[in-house]
Protein backbone atom coordinates (compact mmCIF):
# COMPACT_ATOMS: atom_id res chain seq x y z
CA UNK A 1 0.00 0.00 0.00
CA UNK A 2 1.23 3.46 -0.88
CA UNK A 3 0.01 6.63 0.79
CA UNK A 4 -0.87 9.58 -1.43
CA UNK A 5 -1.60 13.02 0.02
CA UNK A 6 -3.08 15.74 -2.14
CA UNK A 7 -1.08 18.67 -0.84
CA UNK A 8 -3.39 21.14 -2.57
CA UNK A 9 -6.13 19.96 -0.23
CA UNK A 10 -4.10 19.29 2.93
CA UNK A 11 -4.31 22.11 5.43
CA UNK A 12 -1.83 20.72 7.94
CA UNK A 13 -4.27 20.28 10.77
CA UNK A 14 -2.44 17.14 11.93
CA UNK A 15 -5.46 14.89 12.43
CA UNK A 16 -3.59 12.11 10.60
CA UNK A 17 -0.56 12.69 12.78
CA UNK A 18 -2.57 12.10 15.91
CA UNK A 19 -3.73 8.74 14.60
CA UNK A 20 -0.43 7.63 13.10
CA UNK A 21 2.50 9.77 14.31
CA UNK A 22 4.98 7.24 12.90
CA UNK A 23 3.58 7.82 9.40
CA UNK A 24 2.52 11.48 9.31
CA UNK A 25 4.19 14.49 10.87
CA UNK A 26 3.31 18.18 10.73
CA UNK A 27 6.49 20.12 11.41
CA UNK A 28 7.06 23.62 12.69
CA UNK A 29 7.10 24.96 9.13
CA UNK A 30 3.37 24.03 9.07
CA UNK A 31 3.83 21.43 6.34
CA UNK A 32 2.83 17.82 6.51
CA UNK A 33 5.57 15.25 5.90
CA UNK A 34 4.93 11.61 5.17
CA UNK A 35 7.48 9.69 7.20
CA UNK A 36 6.62 6.33 5.70
CA UNK A 37 4.98 6.35 2.28
CA UNK A 38 4.70 2.58 2.02
CA UNK A 39 3.64 1.18 5.38
CA UNK A 40 2.97 -2.54 5.72
CA UNK A 41 -0.39 -4.27 5.86
CA UNK A 42 -0.28 -4.21 9.67
CA UNK A 43 -0.79 -0.44 9.47
CA UNK A 44 -3.69 -0.59 7.04
CA UNK A 45 -6.50 -0.04 9.54
CA UNK A 46 -4.77 2.99 11.04
CA UNK A 47 -4.11 4.50 7.62
CA UNK A 48 -7.72 3.85 6.63
CA UNK A 49 -8.77 5.70 9.77
CA UNK A 50 -6.61 8.63 8.64
CA UNK A 51 -8.27 8.57 5.22
CA UNK A 52 -11.72 8.73 6.85
CA UNK A 53 -10.89 11.28 9.50
CA UNK A 54 -8.95 13.78 7.37
CA UNK A 55 -11.26 16.82 7.28
CA UNK A 56 -10.05 17.68 3.78
CA UNK A 57 -10.25 14.18 2.29
CA UNK A 58 -6.65 14.73 1.26
CA UNK A 59 -5.31 11.24 1.93
CA UNK A 60 -5.77 8.22 -0.28
CA UNK A 61 -4.27 4.77 -0.55
CA UNK A 62 -2.83 3.65 -3.88
CA UNK A 63 -1.76 0.20 -5.01
CA UNK A 64 -4.27 -1.95 -3.15
CA UNK B 1 -32.12 -8.33 23.98
CA UNK B 2 -32.89 -6.22 20.96
CA UNK B 3 -31.76 -7.39 17.57
CA UNK B 4 -29.87 -5.34 15.04
CA UNK B 5 -32.09 -3.44 12.62
CA UNK B 6 -33.09 -4.86 9.26
CA UNK B 7 -32.96 -1.41 7.68
CA UNK B 8 -31.60 1.95 8.80
CA UNK B 9 -33.08 5.37 8.09
CA UNK B 10 -31.04 8.49 8.73
CA UNK B 11 -32.73 11.89 9.11
CA UNK B 12 -30.43 14.80 8.29
CA UNK B 13 -28.21 14.48 5.22
CA UNK B 14 -25.15 16.43 6.21
CA UNK B 15 -21.85 15.53 7.83
CA UNK B 16 -23.10 13.35 10.69
CA UNK B 17 -25.79 11.66 8.60
CA UNK B 18 -23.47 10.90 5.71
CA UNK B 19 -20.80 9.51 8.02
CA UNK B 20 -23.43 7.30 9.62
CA UNK B 21 -24.52 5.96 6.22
CA UNK B 22 -20.97 5.33 5.09
CA UNK B 23 -20.03 3.64 8.37
CA UNK B 24 -22.95 1.22 8.02
CA UNK B 25 -21.65 0.12 4.63
CA UNK B 26 -18.02 0.01 5.75
CA UNK B 27 -19.02 -2.23 8.63
CA UNK B 28 -20.70 -4.59 6.21
CA UNK B 29 -24.35 -3.77 6.89
CA UNK B 30 -26.29 -5.16 3.93
CA UNK B 31 -29.82 -3.99 4.67
CA UNK B 32 -31.43 -0.93 3.10
CA UNK B 33 -29.97 2.45 4.13
CA UNK B 34 -32.05 5.57 3.50
CA UNK B 35 -30.77 9.12 3.95
CA UNK B 36 -33.47 11.79 4.24
CA UNK B 37 -32.48 15.46 4.17
CA UNK B 38 -34.35 18.76 4.10
CA UNK B 39 -31.90 20.48 1.77
CA UNK B 40 -32.07 20.04 -1.99
CA UNK B 41 -28.31 19.50 -2.27
CA UNK B 42 -26.41 16.27 -1.70
CA UNK B 43 -24.30 16.49 1.49
CA UNK B 44 -21.67 19.23 1.41
CA UNK B 45 -19.05 20.53 3.79
CA UNK B 46 -19.88 23.65 5.83
CA UNK B 47 -16.43 24.91 6.91
CA UNK B 48 -15.58 26.27 3.42
CA UNK B 49 -18.81 28.32 3.47
CA UNK B 50 -17.21 30.95 5.72
CA UNK B 51 -13.77 30.52 4.13
CA UNK B 52 -12.90 29.47 0.56
CA UNK B 53 -16.41 29.56 -0.97
CA UNK B 54 -17.29 32.88 0.66
CA UNK B 55 -13.95 34.31 -0.43
CA UNK B 56 -14.73 33.31 -4.01
CA UNK B 57 -11.64 31.06 -4.17
CA UNK B 58 -13.72 27.91 -4.53
CA UNK B 59 -16.75 27.23 -6.61
CA UNK B 60 -19.49 25.72 -4.45
CA UNK B 61 -19.09 22.29 -6.10
CA UNK B 62 -15.74 21.91 -4.38
CA UNK B 63 -17.45 21.79 -1.00
CA UNK B 64 -19.42 18.67 -1.96
CA UNK B 65 -18.87 15.73 0.40
CA UNK B 66 -20.26 13.20 -2.04
CA UNK B 67 -22.48 13.02 -5.09
CA UNK B 68 -25.50 11.08 -6.26
CA UNK B 69 -23.41 8.46 -8.11
CA UNK B 70 -21.24 7.75 -5.09
CA UNK B 71 -24.31 7.31 -2.93
CA UNK B 72 -25.76 4.95 -5.51
CA UNK B 73 -22.53 2.95 -5.61
CA UNK B 74 -22.78 2.49 -1.85
CA UNK B 75 -26.42 1.52 -2.25
CA UNK B 76 -27.55 4.42 -0.06
CA UNK B 77 -31.02 5.62 -1.00
CA UNK B 78 -30.90 9.40 -0.88
CA UNK B 79 -34.06 11.45 -0.57
CA UNK B 80 -33.36 15.17 -0.61
CA UNK B 81 -35.71 18.11 -0.14
CA UNK B 82 -37.77 16.24 2.45
CA UNK B 83 -38.25 17.50 5.99
CA UNK B 84 -39.24 15.15 8.79
CA UNK B 85 -42.08 16.68 10.81
CA UNK B 86 -42.85 13.93 13.30
CA UNK B 87 -41.67 10.69 14.83
CA UNK B 88 -43.83 7.85 16.14
CA UNK B 89 -41.64 5.47 18.11
CA UNK B 90 -44.36 2.87 18.70
CA UNK B 91 -45.46 2.60 15.09
CA UNK B 92 -41.85 3.20 13.99
CA UNK B 93 -42.93 5.81 11.47
CA UNK B 94 -41.67 9.19 10.36
CA UNK B 95 -43.95 11.93 9.10
CA UNK B 96 -42.62 14.10 6.27
CA UNK B 97 -43.63 17.65 5.35
CA UNK B 98 -45.25 16.33 2.19
CA UNK B 99 -47.76 14.37 4.28
CA UNK B 100 -46.09 11.09 3.46
CA UNK B 101 -45.29 8.65 6.26
CA UNK B 102 -42.22 6.46 6.08
CA UNK B 103 -41.70 3.42 8.24
CA UNK B 104 -38.29 2.70 9.68
CA UNK B 105 -36.58 0.09 11.77
CA UNK B 106 -33.23 1.53 12.88
CA UNK B 107 -33.00 5.34 13.01
CA UNK B 108 -30.15 7.85 13.24
CA UNK B 109 -31.17 11.39 14.17
CA UNK B 110 -28.72 13.84 12.58
CA UNK B 111 -30.72 17.02 12.01
CA UNK B 112 -27.96 19.35 13.19
CA UNK B 113 -28.62 22.96 14.05
CA UNK B 114 -29.70 26.22 12.49
CA UNK B 115 -28.70 29.82 13.11
CA UNK B 116 -30.27 31.99 15.73
CA UNK B 117 -31.71 35.11 14.08
CA UNK B 118 -32.25 38.69 15.24
CA UNK B 119 -35.89 39.53 15.85
CA UNK B 120 -37.37 42.11 13.53
CA UNK B 121 -35.06 41.43 10.59
CA UNK B 122 -37.44 39.26 8.57
CA UNK B 123 -37.82 40.56 5.06
CA UNK B 124 -34.98 43.08 5.42
CA UNK B 125 -32.61 42.37 2.55
CA UNK B 126 -28.90 42.52 3.19
CA UNK B 127 -29.23 40.80 6.58
CA UNK B 128 -27.70 37.32 6.55
CA UNK B 129 -27.00 34.28 8.65
CA UNK B 130 -24.54 31.62 7.51
CA UNK B 131 -25.30 27.95 7.83
CA UNK B 132 -26.25 26.54 4.43
CA UNK B 133 -24.79 26.69 0.96
CA UNK B 134 -27.74 28.86 -0.08
CA UNK B 135 -26.96 31.27 2.79
CA UNK B 136 -23.34 31.37 1.65
CA UNK B 137 -24.15 32.13 -1.97
CA UNK B 138 -26.59 34.87 -1.00
CA UNK B 139 -23.99 36.49 1.26
CA UNK B 140 -21.28 36.04 -1.33
CA UNK B 141 -23.39 37.85 -3.93
CA UNK B 142 -23.87 40.74 -1.51
CA UNK B 143 -20.14 40.91 -0.76
CA UNK B 144 -19.35 40.89 -4.48
CA UNK B 145 -21.55 43.94 -4.95
CA UNK B 146 -18.82 46.02 -3.22
CA UNK B 147 -20.72 47.19 -0.15
CA UNK B 148 -19.44 50.25 1.72
CA UNK B 149 -19.50 48.51 5.07
CA UNK B 150 -20.18 45.02 6.40
CA UNK B 151 -21.32 44.69 9.99
CA UNK B 152 -20.88 41.34 11.70
CA UNK B 153 -22.96 40.80 14.81
CA UNK B 154 -21.17 38.40 17.17
CA UNK B 155 -17.43 37.71 17.31
CA UNK B 156 -17.72 33.94 17.78
CA UNK B 157 -15.85 31.66 15.42
CA UNK B 158 -18.26 32.02 12.49
CA UNK B 159 -18.47 35.81 12.90
CA UNK B 160 -14.69 36.02 13.12
CA UNK B 161 -14.25 34.00 9.93
CA UNK B 162 -16.79 36.06 8.03
CA UNK B 163 -15.03 39.24 9.19
CA UNK B 164 -11.67 37.83 8.07
CA UNK B 165 -13.02 36.76 4.68
CA UNK B 166 -14.71 40.13 4.11
CA UNK B 167 -11.46 41.94 5.02
CA UNK B 168 -9.70 39.62 2.58
CA UNK B 169 -12.02 40.99 -0.08
CA UNK B 170 -10.90 44.49 0.89
CA UNK B 171 -14.19 45.47 2.48
CA UNK B 172 -14.65 47.70 5.53
CA UNK B 173 -15.83 45.59 8.43
CA UNK B 174 -17.27 46.39 11.84
CA UNK B 175 -17.70 43.57 14.34
CA UNK B 176 -20.07 44.10 17.28
CA UNK B 177 -19.62 41.81 20.26
CA UNK B 178 -21.69 42.00 23.44
CA UNK B 179 -18.98 40.43 25.62
CA UNK B 180 -16.04 42.52 26.78
CA UNK B 181 -13.68 40.15 24.92
CA UNK B 182 -14.51 38.04 21.89
CA UNK B 183 -14.81 34.36 22.82
CA UNK B 184 -14.20 35.36 26.45
CA UNK B 185 -16.72 32.79 27.61
CA UNK B 186 -14.92 30.07 25.72
CA UNK B 187 -11.23 30.90 25.85
CA UNK B 188 -11.09 33.21 28.86
CA UNK B 189 -10.22 36.90 28.72
CA UNK B 190 -6.49 36.54 28.15
CA UNK B 191 -6.79 34.43 25.00
CA UNK B 192 -9.97 36.21 23.95
CA UNK B 193 -7.94 39.44 23.90
CA UNK B 194 -5.46 37.83 21.54
CA UNK B 195 -8.34 37.09 19.15
CA UNK B 196 -9.48 40.72 19.49
CA UNK B 197 -6.01 41.99 18.59
CA UNK B 198 -5.84 39.73 15.55
CA UNK B 199 -8.98 41.42 14.21
CA UNK B 200 -7.71 44.91 14.97
CA UNK B 201 -4.33 44.12 13.35
CA UNK B 202 -6.26 43.37 10.20
CA UNK B 203 -8.17 46.63 10.20
CA UNK B 204 -11.47 45.47 11.67
CA UNK B 205 -13.43 48.05 13.66
CA UNK B 206 -14.13 45.81 16.65
CA UNK B 207 -16.70 47.08 19.16
CA UNK B 208 -16.83 44.99 22.32
CA UNK B 209 -19.03 45.13 25.41
CA UNK B 210 -21.87 46.53 23.37
CA UNK B 211 -24.96 44.79 22.08
CA UNK B 212 -27.14 45.38 19.06
CA UNK B 213 -30.39 47.09 19.83
CA UNK B 214 -31.94 46.85 16.39
CA UNK B 215 -31.21 46.66 12.71
CA UNK B 216 -32.87 49.36 10.64
CA UNK B 217 -33.69 49.90 7.02
CA UNK B 218 -36.49 50.27 4.56
CA UNK B 219 -36.63 46.95 2.62
CA UNK B 220 -32.84 46.95 2.56
CA UNK B 221 -30.66 47.25 5.66
CA UNK B 222 -29.24 50.74 6.27
CA UNK B 223 -27.82 50.79 9.78
CA UNK B 224 -27.25 48.90 12.98
CA UNK B 225 -28.22 50.63 16.21
CA UNK B 226 -26.10 49.60 19.18
CA UNK B 227 -27.21 49.32 22.79
CA UNK B 228 -25.17 52.39 23.72
CA UNK B 229 -27.10 54.45 21.17
CA UNK B 230 -24.32 54.57 18.55
CA UNK B 231 -25.24 53.70 14.97
CA UNK B 232 -23.13 52.01 12.33
CA UNK B 233 -24.13 52.39 8.69
CA UNK B 234 -24.23 49.03 6.94
CA UNK B 235 -25.10 47.64 3.51
CA UNK B 236 -24.58 44.08 4.62
CA UNK B 237 -25.14 42.61 8.09
CA UNK B 238 -24.14 39.10 9.07
CA UNK B 239 -25.65 37.77 12.27
CA UNK B 240 -23.48 35.14 13.96
CA UNK B 241 -25.00 34.72 17.40
CA UNK B 242 -25.04 30.96 17.75
CA UNK B 243 -27.21 28.05 16.73
CA UNK B 244 -30.29 26.18 17.88
CA UNK B 245 -30.50 22.39 17.52
CA UNK B 246 -33.18 21.20 15.08
CA UNK B 247 -35.40 19.18 17.41
CA UNK B 248 -38.89 20.64 16.87
CA UNK B 249 -39.89 17.65 14.77
CA UNK B 250 -39.27 15.39 17.76
CA UNK B 251 -41.51 17.25 20.21
CA UNK B 252 -44.11 14.97 21.75
CA UNK B 253 -42.45 11.86 20.32
CA UNK B 254 -41.18 10.63 23.67
CA UNK B 255 -37.59 11.37 22.69
CA UNK B 256 -36.07 13.36 25.54
CA UNK B 257 -35.08 16.89 24.47
CA UNK B 258 -32.86 19.30 26.38
CA UNK B 259 -31.07 21.77 24.12
CA UNK B 260 -30.58 18.82 21.76
CA UNK B 261 -31.54 15.16 21.65
CA UNK B 262 -30.57 13.45 24.88
CA UNK B 263 -28.56 10.26 24.31
CA UNK B 264 -26.81 7.80 26.58
CA UNK B 265 -23.02 7.52 26.62
CA UNK B 266 -23.08 5.31 23.53
CA UNK B 267 -25.33 7.72 21.54
CA UNK B 268 -28.47 5.61 22.02
CA UNK B 269 -31.74 7.60 22.25
CA UNK B 270 -34.37 4.85 22.31
CA UNK B 271 -34.57 1.27 21.13
CA UNK B 272 -32.75 1.10 17.80
CA UNK B 273 -32.59 4.91 17.64
CA UNK B 274 -29.34 6.87 17.95
CA UNK B 275 -28.32 10.50 17.41
CA UNK B 276 -25.15 12.26 16.29
CA UNK B 277 -23.61 15.59 15.41
CA UNK B 278 -24.65 19.12 16.36
CA UNK B 279 -28.08 17.93 17.48
CA UNK B 280 -26.89 15.29 20.00
CA UNK B 281 -26.34 15.80 23.73
CA UNK B 282 -24.60 12.95 25.48
CA UNK B 283 -22.52 12.23 28.57
CA UNK B 284 -18.89 12.22 27.49
CA UNK B 285 -17.34 9.88 30.03
CA UNK B 286 -13.84 11.16 29.43
CA UNK B 287 -14.88 14.49 30.93
CA UNK B 288 -17.67 13.27 33.23
CA UNK B 289 -19.86 15.91 31.64
CA UNK B 290 -22.89 16.05 29.38
CA UNK B 291 -22.13 17.97 26.22
CA UNK B 292 -23.39 18.98 22.79
CA UNK B 293 -20.54 19.75 20.43
CA UNK B 294 -20.80 21.88 17.28
CA UNK B 295 -17.62 20.86 15.51
CA UNK B 296 -16.84 19.14 12.25
CA UNK B 297 -14.68 16.39 13.72
CA UNK B 298 -17.33 15.52 16.27
CA UNK B 299 -20.13 15.26 13.71
CA UNK B 300 -18.05 12.97 11.50
CA UNK B 301 -16.88 10.68 14.31
CA UNK B 302 -20.17 10.61 16.18
CA UNK B 303 -22.09 9.86 12.99
CA UNK B 304 -20.00 6.75 12.50
CA UNK B 305 -20.31 5.81 16.18
CA UNK B 306 -24.10 6.19 16.17
CA UNK B 307 -24.33 3.90 13.14
CA UNK B 308 -22.12 1.29 14.76
CA UNK B 309 -24.17 1.43 17.92
CA UNK B 310 -27.22 0.36 15.92
CA UNK B 311 -25.39 -2.63 14.48
CA UNK B 312 -23.66 -3.75 17.65
CA UNK B 313 -25.04 -3.35 21.15
CA UNK B 314 -21.58 -3.91 22.51
CA UNK B 315 -20.40 -0.59 21.01
CA UNK B 316 -18.83 1.32 23.88
CA UNK B 317 -19.21 4.91 24.98
CA UNK B 318 -18.44 7.79 22.64
CA UNK B 319 -15.78 9.70 24.56
CA UNK B 320 -13.57 11.83 22.31
CA UNK B 321 -11.62 14.98 23.10
CA UNK B 322 -13.60 17.67 21.22
CA UNK B 323 -11.44 19.47 18.67
CA UNK B 324 -11.97 22.11 16.04
CA UNK B 325 -10.15 24.55 13.85
CA UNK B 326 -10.98 28.03 12.64
CA UNK B 327 -9.13 29.82 9.85
CA UNK B 328 -8.99 33.59 10.29
CA UNK B 329 -6.77 35.75 8.09
CA UNK B 330 -3.55 33.75 7.84
CA UNK B 331 -3.99 32.13 11.24
CA UNK B 332 -5.13 28.58 11.91
CA UNK B 333 -6.68 28.57 15.33
CA UNK B 334 -7.36 25.21 16.93
CA UNK B 335 -8.87 24.31 20.23
CA UNK B 336 -9.01 20.82 21.74
CA UNK B 337 -10.52 19.76 25.03
CA UNK B 338 -13.16 21.19 27.25
CA UNK B 339 -11.97 24.50 28.64
CA UNK B 340 -13.64 26.99 30.94
CA UNK B 341 -12.90 30.70 31.00
CA UNK B 342 -11.53 30.52 34.55
CA UNK B 343 -9.12 27.66 33.86
CA UNK B 344 -5.43 28.26 34.44
CA UNK B 345 -3.83 29.19 31.06
CA UNK B 346 -0.12 28.86 30.24
CA UNK B 347 1.66 29.52 26.97
CA UNK B 348 3.86 26.47 26.43
CA UNK B 349 5.30 27.07 23.01
CA UNK B 350 5.97 29.90 20.58
CA UNK B 351 5.11 33.54 20.99
CA UNK B 352 1.76 35.24 21.54
CA UNK B 353 3.13 38.45 20.00
CA UNK B 354 3.97 36.63 16.79
CA UNK B 355 0.58 34.88 16.97
CA UNK B 356 2.24 31.50 16.69
CA UNK B 357 1.85 29.70 19.95
CA UNK B 358 0.30 26.89 21.92
CA UNK B 359 -1.34 27.48 25.30
CA UNK B 360 -2.66 24.81 27.61
CA UNK B 361 -5.54 25.04 30.04
CA UNK B 362 -5.73 23.32 33.40
CA UNK B 363 -8.21 22.87 36.22
CA UNK B 364 -8.10 20.81 39.41
CA UNK B 365 -4.64 19.54 38.55
CA UNK B 366 -5.61 18.18 35.13
CA UNK B 367 -4.99 19.45 31.63
CA UNK B 368 -8.39 20.43 30.20
CA UNK B 369 -7.51 21.85 26.83
CA UNK B 370 -5.06 23.26 24.36
CA UNK B 371 -5.32 26.32 22.12
CA UNK B 372 -3.03 26.71 19.14
CA UNK B 373 -2.38 29.58 16.78
CA UNK B 374 -0.61 27.98 13.81
CA UNK B 375 0.53 25.14 16.05
CA UNK B 376 -1.36 22.07 14.78
CA UNK B 377 1.33 19.64 15.81
CA UNK B 378 1.31 20.85 19.41
CA UNK B 379 -2.45 20.86 19.55
CA UNK B 380 -2.54 17.22 18.52
CA UNK B 381 0.19 16.22 20.98
CA UNK B 382 -1.54 17.91 23.91
CA UNK B 383 -4.85 16.55 22.73
CA UNK B 384 -3.38 13.08 23.22
CA UNK B 385 -2.37 14.04 26.77
CA UNK B 386 -5.92 15.23 27.46
CA UNK B 387 -7.20 11.90 26.22
CA UNK B 388 -4.85 10.10 28.60
CA UNK B 389 -6.13 12.19 31.52
CA UNK B 390 -2.66 13.67 32.13
CA UNK B 391 -2.05 16.02 35.03
CA UNK B 392 -1.49 19.72 34.38
CA UNK B 393 2.03 19.41 35.82
CA UNK B 394 2.83 16.55 33.46
CA UNK B 395 1.52 18.55 30.50
CA UNK B 396 3.52 21.63 31.53
CA UNK B 397 6.65 19.51 31.73
CA UNK B 398 6.10 17.90 28.32
CA UNK B 399 8.36 19.10 25.55
CA UNK B 400 6.97 18.72 22.04
C1 LIG C 1 -20.12 28.44 7.98
C2 LIG C 1 -19.66 27.34 8.88
C3 LIG C 1 -18.30 27.14 9.08
C4 LIG C 1 -17.84 26.13 9.92
N1 LIG C 1 -16.51 25.98 10.11
C5 LIG C 1 -16.06 25.01 10.94
C6 LIG C 1 -14.66 24.85 11.16
O1 LIG C 1 -13.83 25.58 10.62
N2 LIG C 1 -14.26 23.86 11.99
C7 LIG C 1 -15.14 23.04 12.63
O2 LIG C 1 -14.72 22.17 13.39
N3 LIG C 1 -16.48 23.16 12.43
C8 LIG C 1 -16.95 24.13 11.61
N4 LIG C 1 -18.31 24.28 11.41
C9 LIG C 1 -19.24 23.37 12.13
C10 LIG C 1 -19.57 22.10 11.35
O3 LIG C 1 -19.81 22.38 10.02
C11 LIG C 1 -20.78 21.44 12.00
O4 LIG C 1 -20.39 21.00 13.27
C12 LIG C 1 -21.32 20.28 11.18
O5 LIG C 1 -21.85 20.72 9.96
C13 LIG C 1 -22.40 19.51 11.94
O6 LIG C 1 -22.90 18.48 11.14
P1 LIG C 1 -24.32 17.81 11.38
O7 LIG C 1 -24.47 16.79 10.30
O8 LIG C 1 -24.43 17.39 12.79
O9 LIG C 1 -25.39 18.97 11.25
P2 LIG C 1 -25.71 19.97 10.05
O10 LIG C 1 -24.50 20.20 9.24
O11 LIG C 1 -26.40 21.13 10.68
O12 LIG C 1 -26.76 19.19 9.15
C14 LIG C 1 -28.04 18.86 9.53
C15 LIG C 1 -28.84 18.60 8.28
O13 LIG C 1 -30.12 18.12 8.65
C16 LIG C 1 -31.11 18.77 7.88
N5 LIG C 1 -32.36 18.79 8.64
C17 LIG C 1 -32.68 19.56 9.71
N6 LIG C 1 -33.92 19.28 10.15
C18 LIG C 1 -34.39 18.30 9.35
C19 LIG C 1 -35.62 17.57 9.32
N7 LIG C 1 -36.58 17.80 10.21
N8 LIG C 1 -35.78 16.64 8.35
C20 LIG C 1 -34.78 16.39 7.45
N9 LIG C 1 -33.61 17.04 7.45
C21 LIG C 1 -33.41 17.98 8.39
C22 LIG C 1 -30.54 20.14 7.65
O14 LIG C 1 -31.15 20.75 6.53
C23 LIG C 1 -29.07 19.83 7.43
O15 LIG C 1 -28.79 19.54 6.10
C24 LIG C 1 -18.78 25.29 10.57
C25 LIG C 1 -20.16 25.49 10.37
C26 LIG C 1 -20.60 26.50 9.54
C27 LIG C 1 -22.08 26.71 9.35
S1 LIG D 1 -5.49 15.11 8.31
FE1 LIG D 1 -5.59 15.66 6.15
S2 LIG D 1 -5.54 17.88 6.11
FE2 LIG D 1 -4.86 17.26 8.13
S3 LIG D 1 -2.63 17.18 7.99
FE3 LIG D 1 -3.37 15.11 7.58
S4 LIG D 1 -3.61 15.07 5.35
FE4 LIG D 1 -3.43 17.21 5.89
Amino acid sequence: MRIVVDFDLCESNAVCMQIAPDIFEVRDDDFLYILNETPGEADRSRVEECVQRCPKQAISIAGD
Amino acid sequence: MTSTPRAVTIVGASLAGLNAAEALRRDGFEGPVTLIGAEDHPPYDRPPLSKQVLAGDWEPERAALTDVEELEDDDIEARFGLRATGLDLDARELALHTGETVSFDGLVIATGARCRTMPGTDGLSGVHVLRSLDDCLALRADLEAAPQRVVVVGAGFIGAEVAATARGRGLEVTVVEALPTPLGRVLGDEMGSVCAEVHRDHGVDLRTGVGVDRIEGDHRVERVVLSDGATVDADVVVVGIGVIPNTEWLEGSGVQLDDGVVCDASCLVAERVTAAGDVARWPNQLFGETMRVEHWDNAAAQGAHAARRLLDEGTGPFAPVPWFWSDQYDRKIQLAGRVRPDDDVRVVNGSVDERRFAAIYGRAGRITGVLGFNRPRHVMRYRALIEQGASFAEALAADF
